[in-house]
Protein backbone atom coordinates (compact mmCIF):
# COMPACT_ATOMS: atom_id res chain seq x y z
CA UNK A 1 0.00 0.00 0.00
CA UNK A 2 1.17 3.65 -0.95
CA UNK A 3 -0.19 6.38 1.19
CA UNK A 4 0.99 10.22 1.66
CA UNK A 5 -0.66 12.72 4.13
CA UNK A 6 -0.05 16.34 4.17
CA UNK A 7 -0.45 18.50 6.53
CA UNK A 8 0.44 22.77 6.65
CA UNK A 9 0.21 24.67 9.13
CA UNK A 10 0.21 28.98 8.79
CA UNK A 11 -0.47 31.49 10.96
CA UNK A 12 -3.16 33.87 10.24
CA UNK A 13 -4.96 36.48 12.75
CA UNK A 14 -6.12 34.97 16.25
CA UNK A 15 -4.44 31.66 15.96
CA UNK A 16 -2.55 28.76 13.62
CA UNK A 17 -4.76 27.84 10.35
CA UNK A 18 -4.30 24.54 8.62
CA UNK A 19 -5.13 25.07 5.51
CA UNK A 20 -3.92 21.59 4.06
CA UNK A 21 -4.80 18.87 5.56
CA UNK A 22 -4.81 15.64 3.03
CA UNK A 23 -5.42 12.03 4.27
CA UNK A 24 -4.73 8.71 2.13
CA UNK A 25 -5.91 6.08 4.19
CA UNK A 26 -4.16 4.38 6.52
CA UNK A 27 -2.81 7.56 7.10
CA UNK A 28 -6.13 9.74 8.42
CA UNK A 29 -5.39 13.18 10.26
CA UNK A 30 -8.29 14.76 12.15
CA UNK A 31 -7.93 18.09 13.87
CA UNK A 32 -8.81 17.63 17.31
CA UNK A 33 -8.30 21.40 19.26
CA UNK A 34 -6.95 24.38 17.95
CA UNK A 35 -3.45 23.78 17.12
CA UNK A 36 -3.37 19.89 17.35
CA UNK A 37 -4.64 17.03 14.85
CA UNK A 38 -4.40 13.78 15.54
CA UNK A 39 -3.25 10.27 13.27
CA UNK A 40 -6.28 8.12 13.70
CA UNK A 41 -4.61 5.45 11.27
CA UNK A 42 -7.75 2.63 11.57
CA UNK A 43 -6.14 -1.03 10.51
CA UNK A 44 -2.70 -2.35 11.86
CA UNK A 45 0.12 -1.44 9.94
CA UNK A 46 2.29 -0.96 8.71
CA UNK A 47 2.51 -4.12 6.67
CA UNK A 48 5.47 -5.04 4.96
CA UNK A 49 5.33 -3.90 1.15
CA UNK A 50 3.66 -0.90 2.57
CA UNK A 51 5.06 2.82 1.88
CA UNK A 52 4.00 5.86 3.68
CA UNK A 53 4.34 9.30 3.93
CA UNK A 54 3.69 12.19 5.92
CA UNK A 55 4.23 15.55 5.27
CA UNK A 56 4.26 18.37 7.52
CA UNK A 57 5.04 22.02 6.85
CA UNK A 58 4.89 25.01 9.82
CA UNK A 59 4.98 28.34 8.66
CA UNK A 60 6.03 31.18 10.47
CA UNK A 61 4.91 32.15 13.92
CA UNK A 62 2.35 29.21 13.39
CA UNK A 63 1.84 26.67 15.91
CA UNK A 64 1.27 22.70 15.58
CA UNK A 65 0.91 19.89 17.56
CA UNK A 66 0.80 16.50 15.97
CA UNK A 67 -0.02 12.87 17.98
CA UNK A 68 -1.66 9.73 17.34
CA UNK A 69 -4.69 8.07 18.62
CA UNK A 70 -2.99 4.50 19.01
CA UNK A 71 0.10 2.91 18.59
CA UNK A 72 1.18 2.01 15.79
CA UNK A 73 2.09 -2.53 15.10
CA UNK A 74 4.59 -2.84 12.20
CA UNK A 75 3.49 -6.23 10.82
CA UNK A 76 5.12 -9.05 8.60
CA UNK A 77 3.50 -8.29 4.45
CA UNK A 78 2.33 -11.29 2.34
CA UNK A 79 4.57 -10.30 -0.23
CA UNK A 80 7.92 -10.21 2.07
CA UNK A 81 9.04 -7.20 1.78
CA UNK A 82 9.98 -3.96 4.28
CA UNK A 83 7.71 -1.04 5.28
CA UNK A 84 8.55 2.19 5.06
CA UNK A 85 7.51 5.08 7.17
CA UNK A 86 9.21 8.39 5.75
CA UNK A 87 8.29 11.68 7.88
CA UNK A 88 9.44 15.02 6.28
CA UNK A 89 8.90 17.98 8.56
CA UNK A 90 9.66 21.26 8.02
CA UNK A 91 9.72 24.31 10.47
CA UNK A 92 9.71 27.91 9.26
CA UNK A 93 11.14 30.73 11.71
CA UNK A 94 9.32 31.30 14.71
CA UNK A 95 7.07 28.66 13.99
CA UNK A 96 6.61 25.59 16.65
CA UNK A 97 6.03 21.80 15.50
CA UNK A 98 5.36 19.05 18.75
CA UNK A 99 5.62 15.59 16.71
CA UNK A 100 3.88 13.76 19.93
CA UNK A 101 3.05 10.04 17.99
CA UNK A 102 2.41 6.86 20.07
CA UNK A 103 5.06 3.92 19.62
CA UNK A 104 6.40 1.39 17.04
CA UNK A 105 5.46 -1.86 18.24
CA UNK A 106 7.87 -4.30 16.25
CA UNK A 107 5.90 -7.33 16.04
CA UNK A 108 7.62 -10.73 15.18
CA UNK A 109 8.80 -11.08 11.48
CA UNK A 110 8.20 -7.51 10.77
CA UNK A 111 10.92 -5.59 8.56
CA UNK A 112 10.27 -1.89 9.56
CA UNK A 113 12.13 1.02 8.51
CA UNK A 114 11.23 4.55 9.80
CA UNK A 115 12.92 7.11 8.18
CA UNK A 116 12.54 10.75 9.74
CA UNK A 117 13.77 14.37 8.27
CA UNK A 118 13.31 17.53 10.34
CA UNK A 119 14.51 20.96 8.72
CA UNK A 120 14.49 23.34 11.12
CA UNK A 121 14.93 27.37 10.10
CA UNK A 122 16.71 29.71 12.88
CA UNK A 123 14.16 30.40 15.19
CA UNK A 124 12.31 27.59 15.13
CA UNK A 125 11.24 25.46 17.86
CA UNK A 126 10.69 20.84 18.20
CA UNK A 127 9.70 18.96 19.97
CA UNK A 128 10.00 15.14 18.56
CA UNK A 129 9.34 12.19 20.37
CA UNK A 130 10.19 8.34 18.99
CA UNK A 131 9.65 5.52 21.02
CA UNK A 132 9.68 1.86 20.13
CA UNK A 133 8.57 -1.14 21.54
CA UNK A 134 10.28 -4.41 20.84
CA UNK A 135 7.49 -7.33 20.26
CA UNK A 136 3.83 -7.50 21.40
CA UNK A 137 3.82 -9.38 24.89
CA UNK A 138 6.09 -12.38 25.58
CA UNK A 139 7.41 -12.06 21.53
CA UNK A 140 10.36 -11.21 19.66
CA UNK A 141 10.24 -8.39 17.58
CA UNK A 142 11.29 -8.23 13.79
CA UNK A 143 13.60 -5.58 12.89
CA UNK A 144 13.13 -2.07 12.65
CA UNK A 145 15.25 0.90 12.92
CA UNK A 146 14.18 4.45 12.97
CA UNK A 147 16.24 6.92 11.30
CA UNK A 148 16.27 10.30 12.22
CA UNK A 149 17.94 13.56 10.74
CA UNK A 150 17.15 17.18 12.46
CA UNK A 151 19.04 20.28 10.50
CA UNK A 152 18.72 23.77 12.82
CA UNK A 153 19.61 26.50 10.63
CA UNK A 154 21.34 24.22 7.72
CA UNK A 155 23.34 22.15 9.89
CA UNK A 156 22.70 19.07 11.19
CA UNK A 157 22.46 18.95 14.79
CA UNK A 158 21.09 15.04 15.44
CA UNK A 159 21.59 11.92 13.36
CA UNK A 160 20.41 8.81 14.95
CA UNK A 161 19.12 5.45 14.29
CA UNK A 162 17.88 2.71 16.28
CA UNK A 163 17.64 -0.74 15.11
CA UNK A 164 16.53 -3.85 17.24
CA UNK A 165 15.45 -7.57 15.27
CA UNK A 166 17.43 -10.33 14.31
CA UNK A 167 19.57 -8.59 11.89
CA UNK A 168 20.86 -5.28 14.77
CA UNK A 169 23.81 -7.60 16.19
CA UNK A 170 23.73 -7.36 19.79
CA UNK A 171 20.73 -4.86 20.05
CA UNK A 172 19.43 -6.69 23.16
CA UNK A 173 22.80 -7.18 25.04
CA UNK A 174 24.04 -4.75 27.66
CA UNK A 175 25.81 -2.04 25.29
CA UNK A 176 22.29 -0.97 23.11
CA UNK A 177 18.76 -1.97 25.18
CA UNK A 178 20.38 -4.72 27.84
CA UNK A 179 17.11 -6.75 28.16
CA UNK A 180 14.80 -3.61 28.20
CA UNK A 181 11.55 -3.89 25.66
CA UNK A 182 11.14 -0.29 24.91
CA UNK A 183 13.37 2.89 24.22
CA UNK A 184 12.68 6.35 23.68
CA UNK A 185 13.96 9.34 22.54
CA UNK A 186 12.90 13.18 23.21
CA UNK A 187 14.33 15.99 21.15
CA UNK A 188 13.32 19.43 22.36
CA UNK A 189 14.86 22.52 20.38
CA UNK A 190 14.54 25.55 21.80
CA UNK A 191 16.25 28.98 20.06
CA UNK A 192 16.68 30.57 23.23
CA UNK A 193 19.29 27.67 24.06
CA UNK A 194 21.70 29.25 21.52
CA UNK A 195 23.13 31.38 24.11
CA UNK A 196 22.22 29.37 27.45
CA UNK A 197 22.36 25.49 26.73
CA UNK A 198 20.57 23.74 29.73
CA UNK A 199 22.50 21.55 32.02
CA UNK A 200 22.81 17.43 31.25
CA UNK A 201 20.67 15.21 33.93
CA UNK A 202 20.13 12.04 35.20
CA UNK A 203 16.72 10.82 34.64
CA UNK A 204 17.01 7.26 36.21
CA UNK A 205 19.33 4.16 36.03
CA UNK A 206 19.07 4.01 32.21
CA UNK A 207 17.90 7.40 31.12
CA UNK A 208 19.99 10.94 30.55
CA UNK A 209 18.84 14.60 29.40
CA UNK A 210 22.17 15.34 27.32
CA UNK A 211 22.82 18.88 26.02
CA UNK A 212 23.65 18.50 22.00
CA UNK A 213 25.95 21.14 20.04
CA UNK A 214 23.38 23.66 18.96
CA UNK A 215 20.25 24.95 20.71
CA UNK A 216 18.71 21.66 21.21
CA UNK A 217 18.79 18.36 23.69
CA UNK A 218 17.50 14.85 24.16
CA UNK A 219 16.70 12.35 26.33
CA UNK A 220 17.00 9.13 26.10
CA UNK A 221 15.59 6.29 27.96
CA UNK A 222 15.39 2.29 28.08
CA UNK A 223 13.00 0.57 30.22
CA UNK A 224 11.20 -2.69 31.17
CA UNK A 225 7.68 -1.52 28.89
CA UNK A 226 6.42 1.61 27.44
CA UNK A 227 5.29 3.00 30.32
CA UNK A 228 9.02 3.79 32.35
CA UNK A 229 10.46 4.89 29.23
CA UNK A 230 7.46 7.42 28.69
CA UNK A 231 7.71 8.71 32.13
CA UNK A 232 11.21 9.36 31.87
CA UNK A 233 10.72 11.34 29.04
CA UNK A 234 8.12 13.04 29.80
CA UNK A 235 10.19 14.94 32.76
CA UNK A 236 11.76 16.55 29.89
CA UNK A 237 8.34 17.57 27.78
CA UNK A 238 7.86 21.17 27.77
CA UNK A 239 5.03 22.31 28.66
CA UNK A 240 5.02 25.01 25.88
CA UNK A 241 7.69 25.66 23.69
CA UNK B 1 50.17 0.49 1.80
CA UNK B 2 52.08 -0.13 5.13
CA UNK B 3 50.86 -3.17 6.95
CA UNK B 4 53.75 -2.77 9.84
CA UNK B 5 52.07 0.96 10.59
CA UNK B 6 48.35 -0.29 10.61
CA UNK B 7 49.16 -2.62 13.17
CA UNK B 8 51.61 0.11 15.38
CA UNK B 9 48.35 2.13 15.14
CA UNK B 10 45.81 -0.73 15.96
CA UNK B 11 48.42 -1.60 18.43
CA UNK B 12 46.57 -1.10 22.52
CA UNK B 13 49.95 0.17 23.46
CA UNK B 14 50.24 2.91 20.77
CA UNK B 15 50.69 5.91 23.66
CA UNK B 16 47.47 7.66 22.73
CA UNK B 17 45.77 7.74 25.86
CA UNK B 18 43.06 4.63 25.22
CA UNK B 19 43.89 2.32 28.25
CA UNK B 20 42.50 5.14 30.11
CA UNK B 21 38.78 4.66 28.51
CA UNK B 22 36.60 1.63 28.83
CA UNK B 23 34.42 2.53 25.89
CA UNK B 24 31.34 2.08 28.10
CA UNK B 25 32.12 -0.85 29.85
CA UNK B 26 32.64 0.49 33.45
CA UNK B 27 29.27 1.98 33.74
CA UNK B 28 27.85 -1.29 32.24
CA UNK B 29 29.48 -3.50 34.84
CA UNK B 30 28.52 -1.11 37.62
CA UNK B 31 25.27 -1.57 36.78
CA UNK B 32 25.54 -5.16 36.50
CA UNK B 33 24.34 -5.40 33.10
CA UNK B 34 28.10 -6.78 32.44
CA UNK B 35 29.33 -9.96 34.86
CA UNK B 36 31.06 -12.30 32.92
CA UNK B 37 32.26 -13.43 29.89
CA UNK B 38 29.05 -14.32 28.24
CA UNK B 39 27.68 -10.40 29.33
CA UNK B 40 30.66 -9.40 27.81
CA UNK B 41 30.35 -10.88 24.75
CA UNK B 42 26.80 -9.39 24.19
CA UNK B 43 28.33 -6.24 24.82
CA UNK B 44 30.99 -6.27 22.50
CA UNK B 45 28.80 -7.20 19.81
CA UNK B 46 26.10 -4.80 20.27
CA UNK B 47 29.13 -1.69 20.28
CA UNK B 48 30.59 -2.93 17.64
CA UNK B 49 27.30 -2.79 15.57
CA UNK B 50 26.83 0.76 17.01
CA UNK B 51 29.57 2.90 18.00
CA UNK B 52 31.82 0.54 16.10
CA UNK B 53 30.37 0.86 12.74
CA UNK B 54 30.02 4.72 13.27
CA UNK B 55 34.16 5.18 14.43
CA UNK B 56 34.68 2.66 11.64
CA UNK B 57 32.43 5.25 9.03
CA UNK B 58 34.10 8.15 10.24
CA UNK B 59 37.97 6.81 10.20
CA UNK B 60 37.40 5.82 6.76
CA UNK B 61 35.75 8.90 5.36
CA UNK B 62 38.58 11.03 7.31
CA UNK B 63 41.25 8.74 5.67
CA UNK B 64 39.35 8.76 2.59
CA UNK B 65 39.70 12.64 2.37
CA UNK B 66 41.38 14.32 5.14
CA UNK B 67 39.73 17.49 3.73
CA UNK B 68 36.75 16.83 4.94
CA UNK B 69 37.80 16.22 8.77
CA UNK B 70 35.86 19.50 9.92
CA UNK B 71 32.57 18.23 8.50
CA UNK B 72 32.98 14.66 9.59
CA UNK B 73 33.87 16.02 13.30
CA UNK B 74 30.38 18.00 13.32
CA UNK B 75 28.82 14.71 12.43
CA UNK B 76 29.98 12.75 14.75
CA UNK B 77 28.64 15.70 17.32
CA UNK B 78 25.70 14.57 15.84
CA UNK B 79 25.82 11.42 16.31
CA UNK B 80 27.08 11.26 19.83
CA UNK B 81 24.18 13.27 22.07
CA UNK B 82 26.11 12.61 25.48
CA UNK B 83 28.34 15.44 26.23
CA UNK B 84 30.47 13.11 28.62
CA UNK B 85 31.19 10.72 25.21
CA UNK B 86 31.89 14.01 23.07
CA UNK B 87 34.25 15.03 25.73
CA UNK B 88 35.93 11.31 25.73
CA UNK B 89 36.15 11.34 22.16
CA UNK B 90 38.22 14.63 21.65
CA UNK B 91 40.18 13.91 24.72
CA UNK B 92 41.94 10.66 22.40
CA UNK B 93 41.26 12.51 19.37
CA UNK B 94 44.01 15.03 20.72
CA UNK B 95 46.10 12.75 22.15
CA UNK B 96 45.92 10.39 19.11
CA UNK B 97 47.21 13.34 17.42
CA UNK B 98 49.92 14.38 20.15
CA UNK B 99 51.68 11.18 19.45
CA UNK B 100 51.27 10.91 15.78
CA UNK B 101 52.70 13.92 15.11
CA UNK B 102 56.03 12.60 16.15
CA UNK B 103 55.81 9.76 13.98
CA UNK B 104 54.25 10.77 10.52
CA UNK B 105 54.06 14.53 9.20
CA UNK B 106 50.19 15.54 9.66
CA UNK B 107 47.80 18.10 7.69
CA UNK B 108 46.52 21.03 9.87
CA UNK B 109 43.92 20.05 12.11
CA UNK B 110 41.68 21.11 14.96
CA UNK B 111 43.38 20.93 17.99
CA UNK B 112 40.65 18.13 19.59
CA UNK B 113 38.90 16.19 17.05
CA UNK B 114 36.97 13.56 17.58
CA UNK B 115 39.05 10.42 17.52
CA UNK B 116 38.03 8.51 14.44
CA UNK B 117 38.62 11.54 12.46
CA UNK B 118 41.83 12.14 14.01
CA UNK B 119 42.37 8.50 13.82
CA UNK B 120 41.47 8.48 9.78
CA UNK B 121 43.75 11.67 9.02
CA UNK B 122 46.80 9.52 10.73
CA UNK B 123 46.06 6.37 9.26
CA UNK B 124 46.65 8.53 5.32
CA UNK B 125 49.36 9.97 6.60
CA UNK B 126 50.66 6.43 7.96
CA UNK B 127 50.22 5.69 4.01
CA UNK B 128 47.51 3.27 4.94
CA UNK B 129 44.51 3.18 2.90
CA UNK B 130 40.54 4.18 4.31
CA UNK B 131 40.24 0.21 4.38
CA UNK B 132 42.83 -0.04 6.57
CA UNK B 133 41.62 2.94 8.53
CA UNK B 134 37.97 1.37 8.86
CA UNK B 135 39.52 -1.55 10.43
CA UNK B 136 41.79 -0.13 12.84
CA UNK B 137 38.55 2.03 13.96
CA UNK B 138 36.25 -1.38 14.25
CA UNK B 139 39.04 -3.21 16.03
CA UNK B 140 39.79 -0.17 18.46
CA UNK B 141 36.09 0.19 19.66
CA UNK B 142 36.06 -4.09 20.77
CA UNK B 143 39.51 -4.42 22.01
CA UNK B 144 39.44 -1.01 24.47
CA UNK B 145 36.19 -2.35 26.25
CA UNK B 146 38.20 -6.17 26.31
CA UNK B 147 40.73 -4.92 28.23
CA UNK B 148 39.18 -2.63 30.55
CA UNK B 149 36.89 -5.97 30.94
CA UNK B 150 39.59 -7.97 32.34
CA UNK B 151 40.76 -5.18 34.75
CA UNK B 152 37.41 -4.53 36.10
CA UNK B 153 35.96 -7.84 36.46
CA UNK B 154 39.23 -9.96 36.70
CA UNK B 155 38.02 -12.28 34.36
CA UNK B 156 40.35 -14.66 32.35
CA UNK B 157 42.54 -12.91 29.94
CA UNK B 158 42.86 -16.31 28.13
CA UNK B 159 38.97 -16.08 27.52
CA UNK B 160 38.84 -12.64 27.05
CA UNK B 161 41.02 -13.00 23.88
CA UNK B 162 39.13 -15.86 22.73
CA UNK B 163 36.23 -13.78 22.65
CA UNK B 164 38.01 -11.33 20.00
CA UNK B 165 39.43 -13.85 18.13
CA UNK B 166 35.85 -15.01 17.49
CA UNK B 167 34.09 -11.79 16.81
CA UNK B 168 37.62 -11.07 13.68
CA UNK B 169 35.07 -12.05 11.06
CA UNK B 170 32.24 -9.36 12.57
CA UNK B 171 34.81 -7.08 12.83
CA UNK B 172 36.32 -7.26 9.31
CA UNK B 173 32.37 -7.30 8.18
CA UNK B 174 31.44 -4.01 9.95
CA UNK B 175 35.06 -2.45 8.74
CA UNK B 176 34.27 -3.30 5.14
CA UNK B 177 30.49 -1.75 4.98
CA UNK B 178 31.90 1.26 7.08
CA UNK B 179 34.76 1.30 4.34
CA UNK B 180 32.10 1.24 1.50
CA UNK B 181 30.27 4.51 2.72
CA UNK B 182 33.69 6.75 2.36
CA UNK B 183 33.52 9.78 0.08
CA UNK B 184 29.76 9.82 0.75
CA UNK B 185 27.65 13.15 1.80
CA UNK B 186 28.06 13.12 5.74
CA UNK B 187 24.83 12.59 6.44
CA UNK B 188 24.11 9.76 4.80
CA UNK B 189 27.38 7.78 6.82
CA UNK B 190 26.00 5.47 9.27
CA UNK B 191 24.52 6.63 12.99
CA UNK B 192 23.70 3.58 14.56
CA UNK B 193 22.57 4.34 18.22
CA UNK B 194 23.60 2.74 21.44
CA UNK B 195 21.13 3.93 23.46
CA UNK B 196 22.73 2.40 27.16
CA UNK B 197 26.08 3.83 25.92
CA UNK B 198 24.72 7.18 26.21
CA UNK B 199 22.43 6.73 29.14
CA UNK B 200 25.88 5.30 30.61
CA UNK B 201 28.27 7.70 29.74
CA UNK B 202 26.38 10.14 31.68
CA UNK B 203 25.63 8.37 34.52
CA UNK B 204 29.30 7.20 34.85
CA UNK B 205 30.60 10.92 34.39
CA UNK B 206 28.94 11.96 37.64
CA UNK B 207 30.80 9.55 39.65
CA UNK B 208 33.69 10.58 41.61
CA UNK B 209 35.42 8.28 42.27
CA UNK B 210 35.91 6.34 38.56
CA UNK B 211 38.90 3.54 36.94
CA UNK B 212 38.67 4.61 33.65
CA UNK B 213 37.72 8.36 31.17
CA UNK B 214 34.81 6.94 29.84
Amino acid sequence: MRATARIVAVAGRGGTRLVTMRSEPPLVLRRTGPETAHLVGGAAGPLGGDRLRVEVEVGPGARLCLRAVAASLALPGASGGASLLEVAATVAAGGHLRWLPEPLIAARGCDHVGQSTVELAEGAALVWREELVCGRHGEQPGDARLETTVRYAGGTIMRQEVAVGPRAAGWDGPAVLGGGRATGSLLVVDPAWADKPPEPAVLGPSAAWMPLVGPAALATATGADLREVRAALDECLPDDV
Amino acid sequence: MSITSLLLLADGRFPSGGHAHSGGLEAAVTARRVTGVDDLGAFLRGRLATAGLVSSAFAAAACYSTVDASSLDAGLDARTPSPALRRASRAQGRALLRAARQMWPLPPLPASPHQPVALGVVAAAAGLDHTQAALAAAYGTITGPASAAVRLLGLDPYRVHALLAGMATDCETVAARAAAHAGSPVDDLPAASAPLLDAGAEIHARWEVRLFAS
